[in-house]
């Protein structure tokens, strides 16, 4: 699990363009939208389109992104989810 | 109607050049690649804006020659939010964009199209990002020619200013197409309300063609 999130981390920063962020400025807890990071809504696109293309899931239920797209730890969990699914 | 507007500050960005009002920035390099000067400038006016490194090269472009253009100038204080008014032109439009979402969606067994890249894909952009930083809500046009053309900015400014659309217009040509890129801004005023203020007069210049071309053929 840390490895995936350390992964995530890197992903998110390149998807992003978080220029001035540092994986060891991410909280893996810490919420990605309103505090946290600030992102916005192109942001949470964006990381759609990183679970698909990167992992290669689809998220069916939009309303299911507010619980996944809380934190990177959420999203870890996610991932290793659908992986074992 | 022709009343007397002056060039209160401007600005020109492109490589091997960076001149604010006829004083040449120091970059420390001369021939920086578009990514490099751009941050290199931007780390240089100690901007924080989080959100410049998501903009488009357009944008970043036109964003931060605008700075160098406003950041001394009293724009903000002098006019009310609808007074200030942008006019830019370009030749390429969003083509540079274009071309990089256009990747996104190009391999049908590959296609990813990237939502933030999507929305850059309009010319007039960088007119919105410049004007939430500025806080400006007067009348902007963004239009296209084929290569800088000062008669055209002209036309288009008297326009606004004459009948009283805006008080003041900050326009130009902001041009980003894969290496190429450049921009020049110019803010325009009223002479008359810049009459009282001897900040900066000796380097005002009266808004004609000629001058407009005399200062976009300076080189740094």
């Amino acid at each position: 699990m840390e490895e995936l999130i350390k992964k995530l981390k890197q992903e998110v920063i390149v998807q992003l363009n978080l220029e001035d962020i540092s994986v060891d400025d991410i909280d893996a807890d810490a919420p990605l939208f309103g505090e946290g990071l600030g992102l916005d809504s192109i942001d949470a696109l964006e990381l759609i389109v990183l679970l698909e293309k990167n992992y290669g899931i689809k998220i069916e239920d939009p309303k299911d992104g507010k619980k996944i797209f809380f934190s990177i730890r959420t999203m870890a969990e996610y991932i290793t989810e659908r992986q074992k699914a | 109607m022709n009343k007397n507007y002056v060039i209160t500050s401007w600005g020109i960005l492109r490589r091997g050049s960076v001149i604010v009002n006829d004083k040449i920035e120091p970059v420390q390099e001369n021939n920086l690649n578009f990514a490099d000067l751009i941050k290199s400038l931007f780390r240089k006016e100690q901007i924080s804006y989080p959100k410049f490194f998501k903009m488009d090269n357009v944008s970043k472009l036109g964003f931060l020659c605008a700075e160098l253009v406003l950041r001394d100038s009293r724009v903000a204080g002098r006019y009310s939010k609808e007074e200030t008014g942008v006019v830019i032109t370009n030749s390429a439009s969003s083509l540079d964009t274009d071309h990089i979402y256009q990747e996104t969606i190009r391999d049908k067994a590959n296609y990813f199209p990237s939502p933030s890249v999507f929305v850059y894909t309009l010319p007039n952009i960088v007119i919105g990002e410049i004007c939430i930083r500025h806080k400006l809500n007067g009348e902007n046009a963004f239009l296209i020619s084929e290569s800088f053309d000062p008669a055209l900015l002209k036309r288009q400014v008297d326009e606004l200013l004459d009948h009283d659309r805006a008080a003041a217009c900050l326009c130009g040509w902001v041009e980003v197409l894969k290496d190429r890129f450049e921009a020049l801004l110019f803010l325009v005023e009223h002479a008359e309300r810049m009459e009282s203020d001897s900040e900066g007069a000796q380097s005002r210049k009266e808004f004609t063609v000629e001058n407009l071309t005399e200062i976009y053929n300076k080189q740094g």
